[in-house]
């Protein structure tokens, strides 16, 4: 297996996911707060969400959060080549591991990321439909707020799984492709990123109320 | 140029490579240790595999910098393996071999599949050897020898 993106698929996915526990269901705000008072407006929160989403559908990191049975890579998020499957772990099968290619850190003289416990995060945690669109930003945030999809996250264990998950670290650095040259960003910085999920988080993780 | 200690085949061997040099290389040229194959040299092939701490890995693309304390075992050393041992008689027994420039690395993959999976289905063959490819175009007789092997290991 091999090239771009995996990484930060699972854990990210997951923790950001948990962050919405709070609530339930549909729309905006309102949940987080009947636990705990939002000390920020919805329409920061919202706002906060937005760059969340711009980082989360980054093919850094959806390109392990498939409907499929593979992962993709690269920018165009193609199929993952070498005949890759996710496997019932998401880690890949018997002799063909994502362990086979990807190590512990990236593998820049050969073009190959890695990162510790290289994994695609579980189909629960899809943020693509079956035929690789994107999920909405309605439908995303409401999977990755839903208790019984993420991993059972809430609030600040999203945060803290966007802080610390080196696979969430890893779509920040995720090192070189095999001509040299820098695999793409997300659009934030990983020091931004963390500020808009505790911005979204506490505004009591709303989601948009349109696709 | 860095030092390093590497255990291939249950012996400590040292070589001085630069840290970005792919194992394989490492193998084939400092410790003349040519049955692992070079075929693609971006992991597409298969041909190179080793296992890493068991695990089936593309040598090809592991910098020897990330190897670690993790033991190698190469198609040199994987006969002294029970496992190892029967794939490579069922190997033999079923005739696999056309060219053989890729078997190592199907070898090993095989193997890796065989200690995961004792009865190992079509689907379960299909899926994990899918990374390994052969251009003379083996892969029947390499699925009825991975069950043969599985069957002597029962």
């Amino acid at each position: 297996m091999v090239p771009s993106g995996r990484a930060f698929r699972g854990s990210s996915a997951v923790l950001i996911v948990i962050a919405c526990l709070a609530w339930s269901t549909s729309l905006s705000h309102a949940q987080g707060a009947s636990q705990k008072p939002a000390s920020t407006t919805s329409e920061a929160g919202l706002a906060a969400w937005q760059q969340v989403y711009s980082v989360l559908t980054h093919p850094r990191c959806i390109n392990c959060h498939t409907a499929t049975n593979h992962p993709e890579q690269g920018d165009d998020r193609h199929r993952h080549l070498f005949n890759v499957v996710r496997g019932p772990e998401g880690k890949g099968v018997p002799g063909l591991n994502c362990a086979t290619c990807h190590q512990s850190a990236n593998a820049d003289s050969t073009g190959v990321p890695g990162a510790h416990n290289w994994h695609l995060a579980p189909l629960s945690m899809k943020w693509q439909d079956t035929s690789d669109n994107i999920l909405s930003s309605k439908a995303l945030c409401q999977s990755l707020t839903d208790r019984s999809k993420n991993g059972s996250l809430d609030g600040p264990a999203i945060l803290h799984h966007h802080q610390q998950e080196p696979l969430v670290l890893w779509a920040f650095q995720p090192g070189r492709r095999r001509d040299g040259t820098a695999r793409s960003l997300p659009p934030l910085t990983h020091e931004e990123f963390v500020s808009a999920t505790k911005t979204w988080i506490d505004a009591g993780t709303p989601c948009p109320q349109n696709p | 140029m860095q030092t390093y200690k590497l255990t291939v085949n249950g012996q400590t061997r040292e070589v001085s490579v630069d840290p970005g040099t792919p194992l394989l290389w490492v193998l084939r040229e400092d410790l003349k240790m040519t049955g692992t194959k070079y075929g693609c040299g971006i992991s597409a092939c298969g041909a190179c595999t080793v296992h890493l701490a068991g695990v089936a890995t593309r040598s090809c693309v592991v910098p020897v910098s990330l190897v670690g304390d993790r033991p190698i075992v190469t198609i040199e050393g994987i006969g002294e393996d029970r496992v190892g041992r029967a794939v490579q008689d069922a190997w033999v027994s079923e005739d696999v071999v056309q060219c053989g420039y890729c078997q190592s690395g199907q070898i090993m993959s095989a193997v890796a599949l065989l200690k995961s999976r004792q009865k190992p289905s079509d689907e379960d063959i299909e899926e994990s050897m899918g990374g390994n490819i052969c251009r003379c175009g083996t892969y029947v007789r390499i699925r009825k020898a991975i069950k043969t092997a599985a069957q002597q290991l029962a």
